[in-house]
């Protein structure tokens, strides 16, 4: 059994049940300010403390994790959604096409993810919403290129010649052959790409460019953390550790994947 | 060889250390000169005459531009370039006796010809002064001789000499006045020197100056937006002072520490929630009062601003003697809030937006406020907003439902009277009472009349009162001359100087 596997998947699962057992139940309600309990440390009450309007963070921490996973699911989804398709005629096809579609990519690659991911907030102004697709928009370039290489790749072996000579169509030939290849790669990079949009859901929000409040969010935490440090290291320390086990969590899940679907392991 | 080398660089390393330490040993004789301060915003540009920024006159005021009179640092009015002068029997005519020898920092003499063209300048139609009503009450100015000055009012004003120093009303050079943004030339203490745009604005002492020479001879205004970086930059010593600082949650911190000084005194802040009057629901007065009645100043004062601030009932600030207590006709009450809502034609409540600017007070103020709202049932989504965004949208274009805002300018109680304002407030009674205070100069008349303003302001509720902005002052221990208060914004350093 790998271990990096387990542990990646047991803190991913982990990290999931959380999101979803906030939909049902938390400490305390995330938003409910109770200024006479403000900045008191990690308690039997209040078991990670509270932030400086009294807030429970646990319970905010739990609330934020939907925000963070939604936004990295729906982004990863719009990034392998549009991606992998492109990539995938890009490879099948060749010549011209495939040379548009890759410097197109090379266009959005030029921008530095966050800094779109600013632009285009700062154009649509702040919300999940525009969270979502600024980081879904990055996404799509890496997937196609992941997608194209692989795909490239299994588009010169025999088997794809020996189908092409039984008269399969090339759509038929992607789904049937190319794709099942190039699946582990694909979850891989999933996985990656996940942690990546976690991160990049924090940094936003941390930016003020995520979900306004009262929505409870990590990157707007760690902010809101900063001016307390002296004060309150609690603040801090507990929405930058859930950041960082979820990203630790998830890479380490890409990890193992890829050493377990690796056929020359 | 390598030893050779380390024995050298070590030789010059100690003569380095010793020359040094010869030359601290120095510094500890001469009082240290130089000051460097932070603000948390950049001024636009820094003529004091054309523009409502804060900023340009908390580093230009006193400093580099000076007025006929001047506002001390406990907010009574000072002679500065008029020396002395005399107000007539019906105080309809004041003549301004002005000081001798004085020259601009390009070399211009000043005489009355600048004073009757400063004032006809604020005053001209075309003038984009901020503060036009500073001058409302002029009727005509007179040169007398190159230091005698007659002003002529359309009727006695109270306020008169109050107004004279304003940094609206400093006097500028004929010859200089249009390059002022840019390159302000003034008759003050320090001289400007330069500008790093997006960091700092460096001020040279006036060899020349006619007062009494302040103690410093360069002072480095720094701008420091964030925070965070706030606290660093004083505890690392790059800035030894923040005349404002905005993170209270850092203020215990600093008071623990020997090495630094904090002061906390009182702003002409007014901080608000501010409605649109023209917008339904808040039209209608029952809303504004639910609103008023819904939300806890003393909530928003520990949350936002760490228990400093002073909770306000009207538009006044505390340390006024005209000043009444009224933040008990509009006690938190959310049953009551709920019940006026109900009374409105809301009972289920309504959704709104806070737009709220990037300061902590703002931001943090706002959502204290959107949960008190959002418990008797308005749900107000906040939209953050930078600054530039602020002034466009709510404040030239009146598009907002709701705001958290401070006002800053001193004895600015007639912004109620405007009806160009951003509120969409309109009273004809108040608008009647604005003008018949500043028609009084008596001062038990004006006290009385300002009561009643308040009043009506609590009664109509057009805005929701929170609190007195408070100033935080940091700086220093061993440095002393700073303002404890501001009667008006201004980082005056002539008297400041570093002691031992």
């Amino acid at each position: 059994m790998n271990r990096s596997l387990v542990v990646g998947l047991a803190i991913t699962l982990l990290v999931a049940a959380m999101a979803l057992l906030s939909f049902v139940w938390t400490p305390y309600d995330a938003t409910a300010i109770d200024i006479p309990a403000k900045l008191l440390g990690p308690t039997a009450a209040h078991w990670l403390g509270t932030d400086h309007f009294g807030r429970d963070i646990l319970s905010m921490i739990m609330v934020g994790s939907r925000n963070s996973i939604a936004v990295a699911l729906v982004a990863v989804g719009i990034g392998a959604g549009i991606g992998i398709p492109l990539g995938l005629l890009a490879a099948m096809r060749g010549g011209w096409l495939d040379e548009m579609l890759m410097r197109l990519q090379d266009l959005v690659f030029a921008f530095p993810a966050l800094i779109t991911a600013i632009m285009i907030t700062a154009i649509s102004g702040p919300g999940a919403f525009n969270a979502i697709v600024a980081i879904g928009i990055f996404n799509i370039p890496v997937f196609a290129r992941v997608a194209r290489g692989a795909a490239l790749s299994v588009w010169s072996r025999q088997f794809i010649l020996a189908a092409r000579a039984l008269g399969k169509s090339e759509s038929r030939i992607i789904t049937d052959h190319v794709l099942p290849n190039i699946t582990d790669l694909l979850t891989v990079q999933i996985t990656i790409q996940f942690a990546l949009g976690i991160l990049a859901e924090a940094g936003l929000s941390y930016l003020g460019l995520g979900a306004p409040p009262p929505d409870p969010s990590w990157g707007r935490m760690l902010f809101e953390a900063q001016t307390m440090i002296g004060l309150a290291p609690h603040m801090a320390l507990f929405p930058g550790l859930a950041i960082v086990v979820t990203v630790l969590g998830l890479n380490l899940l890409g990890d193992g994947l890829r050493d377990v679907l690796d056929p020359k392991r | 060889m390598i030893f050779r080398t380390l024995g050298t660089s070590a030789r010059k390393y100690a003569l380095f250390a010793l020359t040094a330490l010869l030359l601290s040993a120095m510094n500890a004789f001469a009082a240290r000169s130089d000051l460097t301060l932070a603000m948390v915003l950049e001024p636009p540009h820094l003529d004091p005459t054309a523009g409502a920024a804060a900023a340009i006159d908390e580093i230009v005021y006193a400093n580099i531009f000076e007025g006929l009179t001047r506002i001390g640092p406990d907010g009574a009015v000072k002679p500065a370039l008029a020396a002395s002068w005399e107000v007539s029997a019906d105080e309809k005519t004041y003549v301004f006796h002005l000081q001798q020898g004085v020259r601009f920092h390009d070399g211009a003499a000043f005489d009355a010809d600048d004073v009757k063209f400063s004032l006809d300048r604020a005053r001209a139609p075309e003038s984009t002064n901020a503060q036009k009503g500073l001058f409302t009450a002029i009727d005509e100015v007179e040169v007398m001789d190159p230091s005698t000055v007659r002003v002529s009012l359309k009727y006695p004003s109270g306020d008169f000499l109050y107004n004279m120093g304003w940094g609206d009303a400093v006097i500028v050079g004929r010859t200089s006045a249009a390059g002022n943004k840019e390159k302000p030339i003034g008759t003050g203490p320090f001289k400007f020197q330069n500008w790093a745009k997006g960091s700092q604005i460096v001020l040279a002492g006036n060899p020349d100056y006619w007062g009494e020479k302040p103690a410093l001879d360069r002072a480095t205004f720094r701008f420091i937006p964030d925070p965070a970086a706030a606290t660093a930059a004083l505890l690392a010593g790059d800035v030894q002072a923040f005349p404002s600082f905005p993170a209270p949650e850092a203020v215990p911190q600093f008071q623990a520490d020997p090495r630094f000084e904090v002061v906390i005194g009182t702003t002409e802040g007014e901080t608000i929630l501010a409605e649109n009057n023209a917008r339904p629901p808040f039209d209608n007065p029952k809303v504004r009062e639910a609103i008023a009645h819904a939300i806890d100043r003393k909530a928003v004062i520990d949350g936002a601003m760490f228990g400093f601030g002073t909770p306000i009932g009207s538009f006044f600030p505390p340390h006024h003697p005209a000043y009444v207590d009224l933040t008990g006709e509009r006690k938190y009450d959310p049953e009551l809030a709920r019940k006026l809502l109900t009374e409105a034609g809301y009972p289920k409540g309504f959704r709104t937006t806070l737009k709220l600017p990037p300061p902590t007070y703002a931001r943090r103020g706002g959502e204290i406020v959107a949960a008190q709202l959002r418990a008797v049932g308005i749900e107000a989504d906040i939209i953050p907003v930078e600054w530039a965004q602020w002034l466009d949208q709510v404040f030239k274009g009146k598009d907002y439902d709701l705001t958290i805002v401070a006002h800053t300018e001193p004895n600015d109680l007639n912004i109620f009277a405007r009806d160009d304002y951003y509120f969409n407030y309109r009273n004809p009674a108040f608008k009647a009472l604005i003008a018949q205070i500043e028609a009084t100069s008596d001062d038990a008349k004006r006290k009385a009349l300002y009561q009643r303003a308040q009043g009506i302001l609590s009664d109509d509720a057009p805005v929701a009162f929170l609190l007195q902005f408070p100033k935080l002052g940091i700086w220093d221990a061993k440095l002393q001359g700073l303002w404890k208060n501001y009667p008006i914004q201004a980082n005056d350093l002539t008297a400041v100087k570093w002691t031992d």
